[in-house]
């Protein structure tokens, strides 16, 4: 086996800033004051805040030491499924930073931005060409985010068109915050199940669809990194009763430029620009989710949208039927200029690379390892693939000793006991951006944890062991939450 | 995990699907998780319970459970009213794992049939659908 990456270096322990404080040490000379001292008036003055008081040095060492705790795409593999952690390249962050998009002011009016706003306008004619849909809002901060904001446009269109619906079907393989969005527009969502192969089947949604169900949310790839084959019938079924259908383009990543979505009979779909198009995400945001429509749905977009008129650019909020505004200004435009960054520099046939190599290396990941993991599906996946710990059971080893296990050895672990549907799911997304030898390193490293599972099971039930802090206990942190510092 | 063989599956309650127990004692029904749901589950963190004078029928969700696993629902076995819960639970869920049938019951029920529990499984019963 190759050198794992994984080891116990030298990590630091550092204490909070206040302990290291000492009085009188400062990390900085102010100017000296051209002005008069003037005392403020006592009713503006009050006690002061409680600074540490450090050296340069200590504060450098300080976030040096905490940084060094951290992992992230940066450091090592990652994983982590449904979550497309791929490598963003820094050009991005180069382009974000320049001054006219960094200082940007959203009150500045349309006259001064007219670089931010056409920076807007042909991100949402990418997004619209990459997706196939007539129009595109890159308001909503995320991706629950724009599922609601696609849900509220669906929620307008039939308060519009003066019935209301009361339902919407959800697939057991669609992503969890589907019924969540659903739900804050008023709707019951209906759980449905997916087939014995992970693929909804039209007949479950024939039988079901009536004249009251708003429509149909559906997860494709769906949650276990499956085509769901049967789409195009599945939209007829729901549009032949009025309904529409709701995509969640989460995990677009498998599909840029193969498929588009608005070709297959979707009526609304989000994407997560800090996923598929490469902007940071895992660390809180913020993130990005823009709502791609069709004509059905287009005069519902939010407010304020963006207007080109011969070679200028305006943001007008004069459409009738809109459903209003989802987000203060214009969403996270330092968001936008990264993903607009990565869409240029990756052209067209970059951005249907990324997507067939995805789908290559989790394949290979699924064959390479599926005989030391049980595979529930056994069919040609997308962009992640899921086992599980059912080989493991003997040995009383749990998917979640394995995970833990995976960080000695240097890698973010994958996703773990989602999707729902494989109990104690194990989700490997590769992501594009790994190379063969990176993945080949986290496969050896599975195999070798496998066996370990065989041969010494108390060593993985003690997982991590190299790691600053070893196994935490979430049992204790889950009944007796401590909430404050 | 237990083996199928090891788990404590007592004689006198009725078993459902969703592995709740139930036992009748005069005229009021306790109801709680069995063994092999505990210990499925893993360890409980937070028990989720109606209120008293809550009415369901027979297969209803009354309540959940969530360990550091899932949040799983549970379902009522039989009709009738909450006549009393379990307040123990709140400050201390772990009461479920460690002593399931005794301590760690959920909630005592005034059934509106009391022939309703005939249609839940006996030990044996229970034992041959964990089976499979």
């Amino acid at each position: 086996m190759n050198q794992q990456p994984g080891t116990s270096g030298l990590i630091f322990n550092e204490p909070l800033l206040w302990d290291k404080s000492r009085d009188g040490r400062c990390a900085m000379s102010l100017p000296k004051s051209d002005v008069e001292r003037e005392p403020l008036d006592e009713n503006l003055t009050g006690d002061s805040p409680n600074l540490p008081q450090l050296s340069e040095l200590d504060v450098v060492r300080h976030y040096t030491r905490l940084s060094q705790w951290n992992f992230g795409v940066d450091s090592g593999m990652y994983p982590l499924g449904s979550c497309t952690m791929k490598y963003n390249p820094k050009t991005n962050e180069v382009q974000a930073a320049r001054q006219g998009f960094a200082s940007a002011h959203p009150l500045s009016g349309d006259e001064f931005s007219q670089g931010a706003l056409k920076l807007m306008y042909n991100l949402e004619q990418y997004l619209a060409e990459i997706t196939g849909f007539e129009a595109v809002t890159l308001q909503p901060a995320a991706g629950a985010h724009g599922e609601l904001a696609g849900m509220l446009m669906i929620h307008a269109y039939f308060a519009k068109n003066g019935k209301q619906r009361s339902k919407i079907l959800i697939p057991d393989t669609a992503h969890g915050t589907n019924p969540a969005s659903a739900a804050l527009c008023g709707y019951e969502s209906i759980n449905i199940k997916s087939g014995k192969n992970g693929i909804l089947e039209p007949s479950v949604v024939e039988a079901i669809m009536d004249e009251d169900t708003a429509g149909i949310m559906l997860t494709n790839p769906n949650t276990l990194g499956l085509f769901e084959t049967d789409i195009k019938e599945i939209a007829l079924i729901v549009h032949s009763k009025g309904g529409l259908v709701y995509g969640d383009g989460a995990n677009m990543n498998a599909i840029m430029g193969i498929v588009k979505p608005g070709d297959i009979g979707i009526d609304v779909l989000h994407l997560n620009l800090h996923k598929t198009f490469s902007t940071p995400h895992g660390g809180g945001g913020p993130g990005s989710g823009p709502v791609a429509v069709g004509k059905t749905l287009e005069p519902f977009l939010p407010i304020p949208r963006i207007v080109k008129e011969l070679d200028t650019y305006k943001l007008v909020t004069d459409f009738p039927d809109t459903m209003g505004r989802i987000h203060t200004f214009y969403g996270h435009f330092g968001i936008m200029v990264r993903a607009y960054a990565y869409i240029l520099s990756m052209g067209a046939k970059g951005l249907t690379d990324a997507s067939k190599l995805a789908v290559l290396n989790a394949n290979y990941v699924k064959e390479s390892l599926k005989g030391t993991l049980n595979l529930p599906y056994d069919l040609p996946c997308m962009h992640e693939c899921v086992f599980n710990d059912e080989f493991q059971k003997e040995y009383h080893i749990t998917t979640m000793d394995m995970a833990k296990r995976l960080l000695d050895f240097g890698f973010h672990p994958p996703t773990v006991y989602f999707p729902l549907v494989v109990d104690g799911a194990f989700m490997v997304e590769p992501t594009e951006t790994e190379s063969k030898e990176d993945i080949d390193q986290f496969i050896d490293a599975v195999k070798a944890i496998a066996r370990e599972a065989a041969e010494d099971p108390e060593k993985l039930r003690k997982a991590p062991l190299l790691t600053k802090v070893t196994r935490l206990d979430e049992v204790a942190a889950a009944r007796k939450p401590c909430l404050r510092g | 995990m237990k083996e199928i063989n090891d788990l404590i599956l007592p004689d006198d309650v009725k078993y459902t699907k969703s592995h709740e127990w139930a036992k009748i004692s005069g005229d009021i029904v306790t109801i709680g998780l069995n063994d092999y749901a505990q210990d499925q589950l893993g360890e409980i963190v937070f028990v989720e319970l109606p209120e008293a004078g809550d009415t369901f029928s027979k297969g209803d969700e009354f309540g959940s459970v969530e360990s550091v696993k899932a949040v799983s629902e549970i379902y009522i076995p039989i009709s009738g009213e909450i006549v009393e819960i379990n307040e123990d639970l709140e400050d201390a869920p772990e009461l479920v794992n460690e002593s399931c049938y005794d301590n760690g019951w959920l909630i005592k029920v005034k059934p509106e049939d009391v022939s309703e529990l005939n249609d839940l499984m006996d030990k044996d019963e229970y034992l041959d659908m964990l089976k499979g």
